[in-house]
């Protein structure tokens, strides 16, 4: 039992911040330069052939970095139902595709493809138009696609289940990126914020609802860690810790949040300052895909009606 | 990152897994986590069997009576050993805390005199760090130790003291320098528990039970060859002592929260749970798993840097809350039945003592605000409090 990342992976993280803080908005070609776009696509089809736990690190940065664009979309969620000359366009930075899983599609402002999954298969979608919705997140516009028929078949619909572990898993390492981010603001900025001559931090009615903050994101993460490591290895639990990981990671990243814009004050609460990006790629996070109850409802069905542990 | 057993891992699991299922005495199976006199006989023959397994002081090096395993043979056995509802060795204090702490800083002698005892069961060991006006802030102890040629002599009180009234040593935590403050002129002594002065007395806990005890100590004399480590050094012995009690701690309180949460879970499937039950239950489970694969990975740093990080303070205080929410929401699935006592209630009344028991959790070992202080100050780096 190891659970501690590799120094390949400690690497690849520490230059996706360095990249991300330099880059605050990369072109999606950009990230196919990085090798990004094609991190899990196999080498022969010019992708980096790498594994689901180093695509993890990549999903914790760019949603700390509040990166915009289709790479949730189409890296952990359009990709596993791609041909291979699909993914090759994609490793390529020449395709991203977002997934119609319900009449709200993600990133539809960018996306090059859409695909839709019905009856026994997932299809591209050809001759549709796209409606932009008003959302409070901008860094992830939703929309609806309007008329379209099925075009391609890309795939048999026996790959969705998988599809959805990657999404919730990486959500919730979105969450945890989004959380730290958070977290990190709140501890720097009641370091220095002095009201009655101390430090506000030094107060614990302060600092105490930090430290649960941290604790709440350190399980998160664990959680996040968990279930991407069973995917990259096919275990049976991928499902059931991808529905773990999403439902805590959710509600940490939530609360973070929510505790550092109460740490921050008048501050926190303005337009200006970047905690209103974060809460509301938060809340996108938390509402996305399953609620945190619904996620809890299913855990729930397989442990007490299913015996499933 | 690879959360499997090694194939070597998985030999020793299955093996520990087999020798528990036939070893573990019947009547002390699912005997809970507290110690009660009446059991000792049977807890100090459990011990030694463990210990003619192999399988006391699994992480202790070989030249001292250990195995010299590594951490994750010593968190599969603490897995498995939860599981199979298995008492712990009735030496935890002297496993976790005294041994750990002679073998960094005690002489050849000390050694070779009280190591061995400890893994056998043959002696058993208590904590004398806490008093009454020193409870969270440990750096107030007061019990004073007075030079008088080749000896101490200990006067004061010590509390919250598990195993005292069964124990044959003491680590002893005392003031040998009465005009210094705080953390200098502390001194760490190994008392025998059967010296004239000492005089033990149980403290009833709102469980019913007698788990901790009060220590007097009225001029009791203590050899200087038994200070554990420099006179006047207490305070950086003590340390050590307490960096191990946080050792290897968050797998064991993990394993027994599994066990708890898989109780509750076959409670909802006899007694059916509502909506918001199951919501509460799977919140568990997520938690649950959230703290197990924290310990994993706070194992593997420990493993590779030899240092233990903050998830040790982590653990313990999530575990602590999540055990008073699982509890709690038993006894809601009981219904009127919660208000029942051992023989009359469900289950032996388990649900109705760990509930009560599990008040104690956010206190004992450092409580939850003091944790949370920890957090705050050393692991985020916030201005101090105080």
């Amino acid at each position: 039992m190891d659970a501690s990342p590799t120094p390949e992976q400690e690497e690849l993280r520490a230059q996706a911040r360095a990249f991300l803080e330099a880059t605050p908005e990369p072109t999606w070609g950009a990230l196919a330069e990085l090798g990004w776009t094609g991190v899990g696509v196999a080498e022969e089809l010019g992708g980096a052939g790498l594994g689901f736990l180093e695509q993890a690190v990549l999903h914790e940065e760019l949603g700390r970095a509040l990166t915009p664009g289709p790479f949730y979309g189409t890296v952990a969620v359009s990709l596993p139902a791609l041909p291979a000359d699909d993914q090759a366009a994609v490793a390529a930075g020449e395709a991203s595709w977002a997934l119609a899983l319900g009449p709200l599609v993600p990133d539809l402002d960018s996306v090059t493809n859409v695909a839709v999954a019905g009856g026994d298969g997932v299809y591209e979608l050809v001759r549709f138009e796209r409606e932009l919705l008003a959302t409070h997140d901008a860094t992830r516009p939703l929309g609806v696609v309007v008329g379209g028929e099925a075009g391609r078949r890309l795939c048999s619909t026996e790959v969705l289940p998988e599809i959805r572990r990657r999404s919730l898993t990486a959500l919730a390492l979105e969450a945890c990126g989004v959380g730290a981010r958070a977290l990190e603001l709140a501890v720097s900025y009641v370091g220095e914020r002095e009201q009655f001559g101390r430090p506000i931090g030094s107060y614990q009615a302060v600092a105490h609802p930090l430290a649960t903050t941290f604790m709440e994101l350190e399980l998160a993460r664990s959680l996040a860690l968990g279930a991407a490591w069973a995917i990259s290895v096919g275990d049976g639990r991928a499902g059931l810790l991808a529905a773990a990981a999403k439902a805590q990671a959710g509600e940490a990243a939530v609360a973070a949040c929510e505790r550092s814009i109460q740490a921050h004050g008048g501050i926190g609460f303005t337009w200006e300052h970047p905690l209103q990006r974060l809460i509301k790629r938060a809340l996108w996070i938390r509402s996305w895909e399953a609620s945190t109850s619904a996620l809890r409802a299913e855990i729930a069905t397989r442990l007490i009606d299913e015996g499933g542990w | 990152m690879d959360l499997r057993d090694t194939p070597e891992e998985a030999a020793f699991r299955s093996t520990v897994r087999d020798w528990l299922a036939t070893n573990v005495p019947d009547e002390l199976r699912g005997y809970g986590f507290g110690v009660h006199t009446d059991d000792l006989t049977a807890l100090r023959a459990w011990s030694a069997s463990l210990h003619a397994a192999g399988y006391a002081g699994l992480t202790w090096p070989a030249e001292y009576g250990g195995a010299g395993a590594t951490l994750a043979h010593q968190a599969i056995f603490l897995e498995e050993a939860a599981l199979a509802e298995a008492p712990p060795h009735v030496g935890v204090i002297g496993l976790g805390m005294a041994g750990p702490t002679i073998i960094t800083h005690g002489t050849p002698e000390q050694k070779a005199r009280y190591l061995a005892p400890i893994l056998s069961a043959d002696e058993i060991w208590c904590q004398g760090f806490s008093e009454p006006d020193a409870g969270s802030d440990l750096a107030g102890v007061r019990a004073s130790a007075r030079r008088e040629g080749d000896r101490f002599v200990v006067d004061g009180q010590k509390v919250w003291s598990s195993y005292a009234h069964v124990a044959d040593h003491c680590i002893l935590l005392t003031r040998s320098d009465p005009s210094s403050r705080r953390h200098e002129g502390l001194t760490y002594l190994i008392l025998d528990m059967h010296a004239p002065g000492v005089e033990v007395r149980p403290l009833r806990q709102l469980t019913g039970d007698a788990e901790f005890n009060e220590i007097f100590l009225s001029g009791v004399e203590v050899p200087v060859a038994s200070v554990l480590g420099e006179v006047g050094g207490g305070w950086q012995v003590a340390m050590t002592t307490l960096l191990h009690e946080r050792g290897t701690l968050g797998i064991a309180l993990v394993s027994r929260l599994e066990l708890a949460l898989r109780k509750l879970v076959s409670l909802a499937r006899d007694r059916g749970a509502t909506t918001l039950q199951r919501d509460a239950i799977a919140r568990e489970w997520v938690e649950l798993e959230g703290l197990r694969l924290t310990a994993y990975r706070s194992l593997s740093a420990l493993a590779r840097t030899g240092v233990p990080g903050p998830e040790g303070s982590i653990l313990k205080l999530q575990w602590s809350e999540a055990n008073q929410r699982v509890t709690a929401l038993a006894l809601d699935l009981l219904g009127p039945d919660a208000l029942l006592a051992a023989g009359n209630a469900p289950y032996g009344g388990w649900w109705q003592q760990q509930q009560l028991r599990s008040r104690g959790n956010t206190i004992e070992a450092g409580t939850s605000e003091i944790l949370r202080s920890i957090v705050a100050e050393r692991v985020l780096g916030l201005p101090r409090s105080r």
